[in-house]
Formats: structure tokens, sequence, C-alpha cells
């Protein structure tokens, strides 16, 4: 037993795997680690977000990215930020946001590394908008398996191979990120309930334009004809005159003295053990119809802290605890505008088999990014979260692929943990030219992950 | 890899014509695994086993494999991991021998302990190495109610499965935080080829229901798995009754 591996698990913490810990400290160290890695090969990780195995390598290395985060350069006129990988959107949003610029795009979690939000090429609920995390890249410098660092910009074949790539071209070192001006660091939000699954598509395709941000939140627990009842949010950033029109702020905040105050809450974490079973139908159905019930029938211009809009999660550290120990599986999966019937079938049946999921995540992708493996395609957009003890997961969720793929949709890779090989080729159309450019840029195999070896990437 | 759900992709059967495994393989078949290597001693049992793995869709290959042959575990089973890792290794080959016999003639009985101790102690040293070398896999041990408390009828057997048991369980605590899953499995009475013949004991079961319980053992990752479940309380009594007592006992 070597003393130096680690069991490796991604947010979702199912299917753990032992690897070896490399934390790189300099670009130097990183490149020695990449020459260096041996026959089972290495996969960068930033913060671990991602639920299933991207960033996990058995037997072999895994690169711990988070400690390359140097902010290198700040263009404060027109908010282009050169930064290292391991940087979190968190740290930007700390440093970039008190000079009136915002991420472009921000996932459910702000902890995640620049190179996580690249390799997953992250989309946010501005995606009918803004597209996808790439979008706003305009170049990074990429540590290949043969040791070199190049410099990757948009609009080339490695660039596309790297948005998206999971981590499996390279190691992303730096990037050069456009980032959006903001004149304060509150959101302006509208919230509607809908009271079902096609009064909501209705209300997404009708309004979600009138908007930069736009979310759903479906209580899949839901049944009858209230299947895929939803609260509806969406909103834009506030603009500065907002904070000095009466009524909208209470008197004395300290918004109206600091409009561009990034202070996230935290609370504390769950306790490391907890039993497995806490989510389950009753748990979830309480949350889900009290989370229905106080949500407004319809208000707007609610302003509301960045964090709370778009991370209400993150203010509690290590919330995937709650899952237990048999973990949590995330299926995301988005197809095209036109195929709505295979939305309705598939909310359907996970409505009809009562799976315990908290508030899943229904909105709409607008166009999609060159990334080959990039997820975000044109069309609606489903997320769920179903602890992984929950009987005949594993079959639902195949069914589901069927459907997926039917419907010529695709499952987010990121997410991922139990896909069936054979459907991805049928999801990813371009995912010979990514086999193809991996055997010419790393025959060997240098960075190799558990969902590269899972999926044959 | 295995899935979210512990399902392996790859399976290595050591007893490739074992009644419970080859329930086994077909479960797992049928949700994710492709390739299975079916190892055991030749013979055309272990090929028909493999034609009907391979008409559910599985890539199916046979290898020679003796458990009363540790010498050779290391090449034999060395080459199976040299092809690509191996997700599972399903420890299943035993055999039951013939009580009053194998008393009367102790070489027969030392071959019963050779094959479920000595073999799966060399087997399954070899498995645990290459795939801690991997960095993950299952282990999956066939033991039996049979090591949990000495009885007149089969201790031989017994004492046998006691060893492999105690075994696998230690093994299970030094591969703990290497990414490698010891499973120890415990059927009671299970109708197959092994017990054909023999009295029904109470709580009988069925292969297919050893599969199934593997199959939840595997999503949870549980070191110790009952089959049926109902005989970890049954046991947990037993172990703790007299002997005068147990030695009267019908079991
Ligand atoms: C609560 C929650 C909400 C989420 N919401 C969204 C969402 O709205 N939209 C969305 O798209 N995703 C979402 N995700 C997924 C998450 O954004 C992605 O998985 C992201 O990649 C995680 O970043 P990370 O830094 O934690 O990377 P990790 O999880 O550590 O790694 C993810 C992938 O990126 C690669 N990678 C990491 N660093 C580098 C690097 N320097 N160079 C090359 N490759 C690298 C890894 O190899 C791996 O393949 C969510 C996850 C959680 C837990
Ligand atoms: N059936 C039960 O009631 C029961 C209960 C508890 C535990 N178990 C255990 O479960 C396991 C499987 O049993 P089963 O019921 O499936 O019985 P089975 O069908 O008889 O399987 C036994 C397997 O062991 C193999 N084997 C025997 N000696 C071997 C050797 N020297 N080298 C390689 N392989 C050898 C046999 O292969 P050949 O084809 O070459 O003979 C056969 O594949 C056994 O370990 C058994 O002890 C069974």
């Amino acid at each position: 037993m070597s003393a130096d591996t680690v069991p490796v698990t991604g947010w979702g913490r199912t299917s753990p795997t032992a690897a070896r810990p490399i934390r790189l400290r300099s670009y130097e160290e990183a490149v020695a680690a990449v020459r260096g890695c041996g026959a089972r090969g290495g996969i960068p990780r930033g913060l671990g977000r991602a639920y299933g195995d991207a960033a996990q390598n058995a037997g072999g290395a895994v690169f711990d990215m988070t400690a390359l985060r140097r902010v290198h350069a700040i263009d404060a006129e027109g908010g282009t930020v050169l930064c290292d990988a391991g940087v979190s959107l968190h740290r930007l949003m700390q440093v970039l946001l008190p000079l009136g610029w915002f991420v472009p795009v921000a996932p459910g979690t702000r902890h995640v590394t620049v190179g996580g939000a690249i390799g997953a090429d992250v989309h946010g609920n501005n995606h009918h908008v803004s597209g996808s995390f790439s979008r706003h890249v305009l170049s990074f410098e990429l540590l290949t398996a043969d040791g070199e660092i190049r410099t990757v910009r948009r609009g080339t074949p490695l660039f596309d191979a790297t948005t998206g790539g999971m981590g499996l071209t390279g190691m992303i070192l730096t990037a050069t990120i456009r980032f959006q001006p903001v004149e304060t660091s509150l959101m302006s939000v509208d919230t509607e309930r809908a009271r079902d699954l096609d009064d909501l598509m209705v209300r997404l395709t009708t309004g979600d334009r009138g908007y930069r941000y736009s979310v759903a939140w479906i209580d899949l627990l839901a049944r009858g004809a209230a299947t895929g009842r939803a609260v509806l949010t969406r909103g834009d950033h506030a603009p500065l005159e907002a904070l000095r029109t009466p009524g909208r702020l209470a008197a004395g905040t300290r918004a109206r003295r600091d409009p561009l105050a990034f202070r996230p809450p935290r609370f504390p974490a769950p306790p490391a053990f907890l039993p497995e079973g806490l989510v389950n139908r009753r748990t979830v159905g309480l949350f889900n119809e009290l989370w229905y019930r106080k949500a407004p029938r319809a208000r707007t211009g609610r302003l509301q802290r960045i964090s709370a809009f778009f991370h209400p999660l993150d203010g509690v550290p290590h919330w995937n605890r709650i899952y237990g120990r048999g973990g949590v599986v995330q299926y995301q999966f988005v197809v095209g505008h036109g195929q709505e019937e295979a939305l309705r079938r598939i909310v359907r049946r996970v409505s009809g088999r009562r799976c315990p999921s908290f508030l899943a995540v229904l909105k709409r992708f607008g166009d999609a990014d060159p990334g080959w493996l990039s997820f975000p395609v044109p069309g609606w957009t489903l997320a769920l979260d179903i602890p992984a003890g929950l009987p005949g997961l594993g079959t639902l969720l195949d069914e589901l692929d069927e459907e997926v793929a039917a419907a010529g949709g695709r499952v987010h890779l990121a997410q991922d943990s139990r896909l069936r090989p054979d459907l991805l080729a049928a999801m990813y159309p371009r995912l010979d030219d990514f086999r193809a450019l991996r055997a010419e840029l790393d025959p060997r195999g240098v960075f190799t992950s558990d969902l590269s070896r899972r999926l044959t990437l | 890899m295995k899935d979210a759900f512990g399902i392996p992709q790859s399976l290595l059967v050591l007893g490739g014509t074992s009644e419970i495994a080859l329930a086994t393989v077909r479960r797992l078949v049928v949700r994710r695994t492709r390739t299975v290597w079916l190892a055991g001693r030749p013979s055309p049992g272990l090929e028909s086993a493999a034609t009907e793995l391979r008409a559910l869709g599985a890539e199916v290959r046979t290898l020679a494999f003796d458990a009363l042959d540790p010498e050779s575990h290391e090449a034999v089973l060395g080459k199976v991991f040299a092809e690509g890792d191996i997700d599972m290794v399903l420890l299943a080959f035993g055999i039951l021998g013939d009580q009053a016999h194998d008393e009367r003639e102790p070489v027969a009985a030392v071959r019963v302990a050779q094959t479920n101790y000595t073999g799966a102690v060399s087997a399954g040293l070899v498995s645990a190495r290459a795939l801690q070398t991997q960095g993950h896999g299952s282990l999956v041990v066939l033991s039996s109610v049979a090591g949990e408390r000495a009885r007149r009828a089969d201790f031989i057997y017994g004492s046998s499965k006691a060893g492999l048991d105690v075994f696998a369980q230690g093994l299970g605590d030094a591969l703990h935080g290497t990414g490698v899953h010891v499973m120890v499995v415990r059927p009671g009475f299970v109708r197959s080829r092994m017990t054909a013949g023999l009295e029904e004991a109470p709580l009988a079961t069925t292969p297919e229901a050893v599969a199934t319980a593997i199959e939840l053992g595997l999503r949870r990752r549980s070191e110790t798995v009952w089959v049926p479940g109902a005989l970890r309380v049954v046991m947990s009594a037993v172990r703790h009754l007299p002997r005068a007592l147990v030695r009267r006992l019908p079991l």
C-alpha cells in the first residue's frame, strides 16, 4: 500500500477511488509533475465541484490546482482579467465586484476554479443571453502531455477541444477572461409561480428575453395536475438608481453607502457523518411544499444580494453531507427546442417515481458555443439531485438517457457519474474529433481520469 | 470503472461455472458490465457459461485457473490485469466436500481446506494487489454462514470458510482507504449444484437472491452481506448459544 494515495470523490461522493494528490505551487512544478506522472497518468482538479468522477484518477495522480491562485492583471477599464486557473470564481468576485465587474457566467456555486469552469465549459442562468463560460475566455495557457506550454486562442481546434474537454487535453495554467460591467452588487429580481409544467414552459418561452438571468425551480414531487409546478425567478443586475428609488431599500442599508459590497453569509457545515435517508420523500416533499407556498404568486423588482440570488447553497459549506455516506447523483440533460414532449415525459416519469429531488432546476439555453464536448445546446435543460441510494435509480436514469438520446439531447459530463458509454457518441457528435485530437496530442494518455476511463473519452 | 451505483464495467470471476457467480454476472451484464473474464478449470461447462453470457451482449473470455495451484495464480491473473482495469473480482470457487467421507479420508478433507482457504488466500492476495495498483475495484468473496459456528454436519467445509471469512475481513481492513472495497458475502443454504440432493436448511435461498444482494451491497459499498438478510440476526443469536445446545440442534 503506498502511503501517499488518498481516496478521492466528486461533489456527489459516489465511487471513491485512490490517487496520489500533487499540489502544484508553480508552473515549473506543474511541468515536472506532468512529465513524471507515471503509467496511470494524471488529471487536473480544481475545487472538486463536479458531481461525478471527472476530477478523479484511480491509481494515478490528481493535480491539485488550487495553490495556483494569483490574479496577474486586471484591466479595470475594459474588464479583462488574466489569472491562474486555480483561482476560484468566489475570489474573482471579491476582487472585481468592488471595481464594478462581475463574472460573465456564474454556475450554481461560485466555489469553482477558472480551470474547472473552462474544463466543464460551465453555464449559468444567463445562458440564453451570454452563452457558456468559454464565450468570455479570450485565451489560455495550456500545459500539454509533452510537457510544453502553449498559448491557445479562440477559434482554434485546441481551444474548442479544451473548453468542455474535462481536463483531458491538458492543464490550463492561466486564462484571460472578459468580465461584465455592473453598477451594484445587488440583483433586481422578479418572482412568479407557475402552476404546472406547461404553464412554466409558456412563461419561460415568452418572458426570458426580457431578463439577463432566468431560472425555474420545479417541485418534482408534485403530482397530478400540479406536475411540474415551479417558482420562476428572473432578474438583472440592479442599476445604481434602483438603490436610490425610495422604498426599495431599507433605510440605512449598507448597500446605499457601498453599492458594490460583496459579503456573502456563511453558516455552519452539517456534521461529517450523517445517517443515510435524511433526504427522503417526506423531508423533500415538505421542503418543496414550503418553498412553493412561501414564494409570492408574482412580485417584481425585489432587491437581492448577488450571493442570495446565484448561490443560496454556498452559504452552507459541505452541504452535500446531508445525503449521508451513499452520496448524491446529479442528473442534468438538455433536449432541443421542439422536444417539449420528451421533456414532459421525463418530468412525468420522475414525478411518477416519487424521486426525492430537492427542487429541480429548469432553464432554457440559448445558442451553443463551439466546444466539442461543451454541454449546452439550444433547448430545455433540467437538473436534479437524487440520493444515490434510491432503489431503482440506476435503471430509471438509464431509461431517461434513452429518452434524452432519442430526442437528440445529451447529459452534462461534469455532473455525470453513471452514463452508459455507448450513448455518448449519439449525445456528442464531435466525440470522434475529440478522441482523434487526444490520440495525437497525448498518445500515452498522460491526461486520464476516471470519467475518461469509464466513458472511453 | 464502476458507476455511481457500484456496478462494474469489467468483471473477473474466479470459479467461472459457479451458479451463484453466473446469476450475479447475468444481473450485472443487464445493468452495465461489458467485459467478463471467466476463470476456472477448463470444461465444456465453462465454455457454455461464456456462450450464454455473450448472448446477453457481454464480451466474455475464459481462462484456465485452478485454485489448487497457487504457484500459478500470479501469472494467470497477472495476464488478465495486464489487459486492462478490472472493476470487480468475484471470488466464487469452493467445494463442499462430503463430511462423512472426508472425516475418514483426511487427504480429501485437506482438499476442501486447500481449495476454499489456501487457494482463496493466494488468489485473494494476488487480486488485491492488482486492484490496489489500479486504485479502485471491489473484491467480492463468497464466504458462508457455515463459517460462523461449527456444526457437526459440515465442520470441515465450515472451518475452511471460517478461515476464508476472517482472511477477507482482514484484507478489507488492510485495504481501507486504498480505493479497493472488499465485500464478504455470507449466504445460507443456496439451491445450486453444490447443494443438489441435500436436505434444505431453513431460510434456503437461490443464486438469484444472492445476486440481488450482491448488487445492493455494491451500491452501498457494504463490507458484509448476509443472504437472506434475516440470517444476520439469526446467526448473531446462534453464535451465542451454548455448545451443548448447538450439538443437539438440527442445523
Ligand atoms: C452546487 C453546484 C452547482 C453547480 N451548478 C452548475 C451550473 O449551474 N452550471 C454548470 O455548468 N455546472 C454546475 N456545476 C458543476 C461545476 O460548475 C463544474 O463541475 C465545475 O467544473 C467545477 O469546477 P471545479 O473547479 O470544482 O473543478 P473540478 O470539479 O475539480 O473539475 C472539473 C473538471 O474540470 C477539469 N479541470 C479543473 N481544473 C482544470 C485545469 N486547471 N485545467 C484543465 N482542466 C481542469 C477537471 O479535470 C475536471 O474534468 C455545479 C456544481 C455544484 C456542486
Ligand atoms: N450453494 C450454497 O448453498 C452455498 C452457500 C454458501 C456459500 N456458498 C459458496 O458460494 C460459492 C459458489 O457456490 P455455488 O453454489 O455457485 O456452487 P457451484 O456452482 O458448485 O460453484 C463452485 C465453483 O467452484 C469451482 N471450483 C471448485 N474447485 C475449484 C478449483 N480447484 N479451481 C477452480 N475452481 C474450482 C467450480 O468449478 P468446476 O466447474 O471446475 O467444478 C465451480 O465453478 C462457493 O464458494 C460456495 O462455497 C455456496
